[in-house]
């Protein structure tokens, strides 16, 4: 019965194509809308993860004193390279621990100069950052022990300043120190939250504390927990050995603190959330919007059709029968506008995703329900109209002009 | 539940009888009585002709039989079952399974082809598709009309929109046709073929037809003539014809 039903709506949605395109409209638009929504914050979403991916998942970064929203640090004593050599000896859920202590500073090769992310560090940050040498060689231990003056160079760097030169031996100026390329990173590409990853010159550490901050101090340590299911059990065990380096008043807030990748996303995230929730409110309101152009047209199909209705029934349609028609129809106009919204708003997210710099990830199931949720739509706001339909008395009904 | 009910009882009366009916439109100043006290049977493969001037209450008395309207008074039976006693969906299926409608008016759906207003009953009938486009072609042709089939009955005349309206009756092979004024808006030849139809319906299946006419040719198909005026029946014969 409901295949033939489904044949009786689809005539009549074909009579009144203009007018169901009309109707519908509201809910191709607030389909489309949600659609455009759900599709590009799914893409934000995996850029994001990307992001954090590359930075490193299992990173964590512990910094001196407490770091607040308003920027204002904490005083706190800075660290020194004994805090890292503490947590080297004293953790087990760490795959790798590097001192980092970095710096914008002039770089300077023959005529070219630009300002670069000077980072002082040890060979260990390799492996923090999961980044690896794309050519040359790491620091040795015997020049990070003295500080000699070696460096090791981004992409960014290498193209800006040594462009098609050799820069391996050749001798870099960092403000009023030198150093020399013995090492070229992989390149790593754009990070949201941080910029050119690969404008960067990598020296150590006590290079650059002696040379270029004149100081001793680290200014973030960064580690790697074993697995990216350790994050958090690796944090507790840097947070226990640090409190136990640098004790505060009882109650008071550690000296020092620690924060994942993860956490430097959310910012970004909850502005991205504000987005979702303006363009879901749109949505919600062209569906709402929708179902009632839907009642609204589904009221004057009835009127317009109650003779047809007297005829229905005087051959034998029952109210049951005469409902479920008008309901099914309301569904399946409602439907279809979601089906165009549907398609519309794929291409308008398709179009958008490049702007935006995020892929377009299609998502299947968000589309059956924003399908499934249109068509409740039309039998909500179809099921007044419909019973009025069927409610009618069907010599009242033949005989209305 | 009607069909159950309704053929079970293998049934010796009357298909429908009248008794005492009465029929008022409207209440007090205004209120206009259709029938007035109006008792006939009707019995299985019986051709009857109802006649009557205009506003004499025939359409009145069909609607009653088609169980669309009920009367003010008295009762309607159909094969033995008080037709007020039924609710309306089993007025619905009674409708679909034992009658045929012709109305004054054709009552087609406008905007529809002929073939799918013939499709319309068969589909409340759960025809499957291909037995449905075989009936709904058969009925076309027996009215002359299967070229006309995707015409939608907008873009038929008032005689064809007639044919249709007859075949839409027939497609089903209903037990009772009730037709009114069928042949209203044809020419001579046109009504004598519908009415040899009718008669051959009668004649070979036993149809049941109750067929308002003002016309003596058409009356003269039928084998019983009930003739209306001011809601009474005046006068009732048997032509030599049965
Ligand atoms: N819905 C209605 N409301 C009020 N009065 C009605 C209604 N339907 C019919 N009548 C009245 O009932 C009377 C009988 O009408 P009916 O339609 O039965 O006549 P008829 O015999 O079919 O006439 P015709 O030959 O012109 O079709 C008429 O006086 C008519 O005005
Ligand atoms: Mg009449």
């Amino acid at each position: 019965m409901i295949g033939n039903i489904l044949l009786l709506s689809m005539r009549e949605i074909r009579r009144n194509v203009l007018r169901s395109i009309l109707t519908t409209l509201g809910i191709v638009i607030g389909v489309a809308a949600v659609i455009v929504v759900v599709t590009l914050g799914a893409g934000t979403k995996a850029q994001v993860q990307t992001e954090i991916s590359k930075l490193g998942s299992t990173m964590l970064t512990v910094f001196p004193g407490q770091r607040r929203r308003s920027g204002a640090a904490q005083s706190a004593p800075p660290f020194e390279i004994e805090d890292v050599n503490a947590l080297r000896r004293e953790t087990v859920m760490l795959s790798s621990v590097a001192p980092m202590s970095i710096q914008r500073q002039m770089v300077v090769y023959g005529n070219g100069n630009r300002r670069s992310q000077v980072v002082g560090t040890d060979r260990e940050f390799v492996n923090v950052r999961n980044w690896d040498l794309e050519a040359g060689r790491l620091f040795s231990a015997a020049e990070e022990q003295t500080g000699k003056p070696v460096c090791i160079i981004g992409q960014t760097v290498k193209t800006e300043l040594f462009k098609d030169e050799p820069y391996m031996g050749n001798v870099l100026r960092i403000n009023k120190a030198s150093c020399e390329v013995i090492g070229l990173l992989e390149p790593k590409g754009q990070v949201m939250f941080s910029g050119d990853q690969d404008d960067v010159v990598v020296v150590p550490i006590k290079y650059f504390q002696r040379r270029i901050a004149g100081n001793t101090n680290v200014d973030q340590i960064y580690v790697a927990a074993l697995d990216d299911s350790l994050v958090d059990a690796a944090q507790a065990e840097v947070e226990v050995i640090m409190r136990e380096r640098r004790p505060s008043q009882p109650g008071a807030e550690d000296l020092f603190s620690v924060r994942g990748v993860q956490e430097m996303s959310t910012a970004f995230q909850s502005s991205t959330a504000v987005m979702t929730g303006f363009l879901s409110a749109i949505a919600a309101i062209s569906l709402l919007v929708g179902g009632i152009g839907i009642m609204n047209i589904m009221l004057v199909s009835v009127t317009e059709r109650t003779r047809e209705i007297g005829i229905r029934m005087a051959i034998g349609a029952r109210e049951k029968e005469v409902l479920l028609q008008f309901l099914v129809e309301a569904a399946m106009l409602a439907g279809l506008g979601g089906l165009v919204g549907i398609i519309i708003g794929l291409a308008g997210a398709m179009a958008l995703a490049p702007l935006l710099n995020v892929p377009f990830i299609i998502q299947p199931d968000m589309m059956i329900m924003a399908f499934v949720f249109s068509a409740l739509v039309g039998v909500v706001f179809g099921y007044m109209p419909a019973r009025n339909a069927a409610r009618l008395d069907p010599i009242d009904a033949l005989r209305h002009e | 539940m009607v069909e159950g009910d309704l053929s079970a009882k293998a049934h010796d009366g009357p298909v429908v009888s009248f008794e005492h009916v009465a029929k008022v439109y409207g209440e007090g100043e205004m209120a206009v009585r259709a029938l007035d006290d109006v008792s006939f049977d009707i019995y299985e493969g019986e051709f009857v002709a109802v006649m009557g001037s205009s506003g004499s209450g025939k359409s009145t008395t069909m609607n009653i039989l088609g169980c669309l309207d009920t009367p003010t008074h008295g009762r309607y039976l159909f094969r033995g079952v008080d037709v007020k006693t039924l609710t309306r969906d089993q007025r619905a299926l009674l409708r679909r399974h034992y009658l045929g409608f012709v109305f004054q008016g054709f009552n087609l759906l406008s905007r529809t082809t002929a073939l799918e207003n013939l499709e319309l009953p068969l589909i409340y009938r759960r025809i499957s598709k291909s037995g449905r486009r075989d009936m709904a072609m058969e009925a076309l042709h027996a009215v002359g009309l299967e070229n006309r089939e995707h015409h939608t009955a907008a873009e038929l005349s008032g005689g064809q929109q007639q044919r249709v309206a007859i075949a839409r009756a027939m497609v089903t092979s209903p037990s009772l046709l009730l037709a009114d004024e069928p042949t209203g808006n044809l020419d001579t030849a046109r009504s004598q073929e519908i009415m040899e139809l009718l008669a051959k319906l009668n004649a070979e299946n036993g149809l049941t037809i109750v067929l308002v006419t003002h016309e003596e040719d058409m009356a003269a198909f039928a084998g019983r003539r009930l003739e209306f005026r001011d809601g009474n029946i005046v006068h009732e014969s048997k032509s030599q014809a049965a």
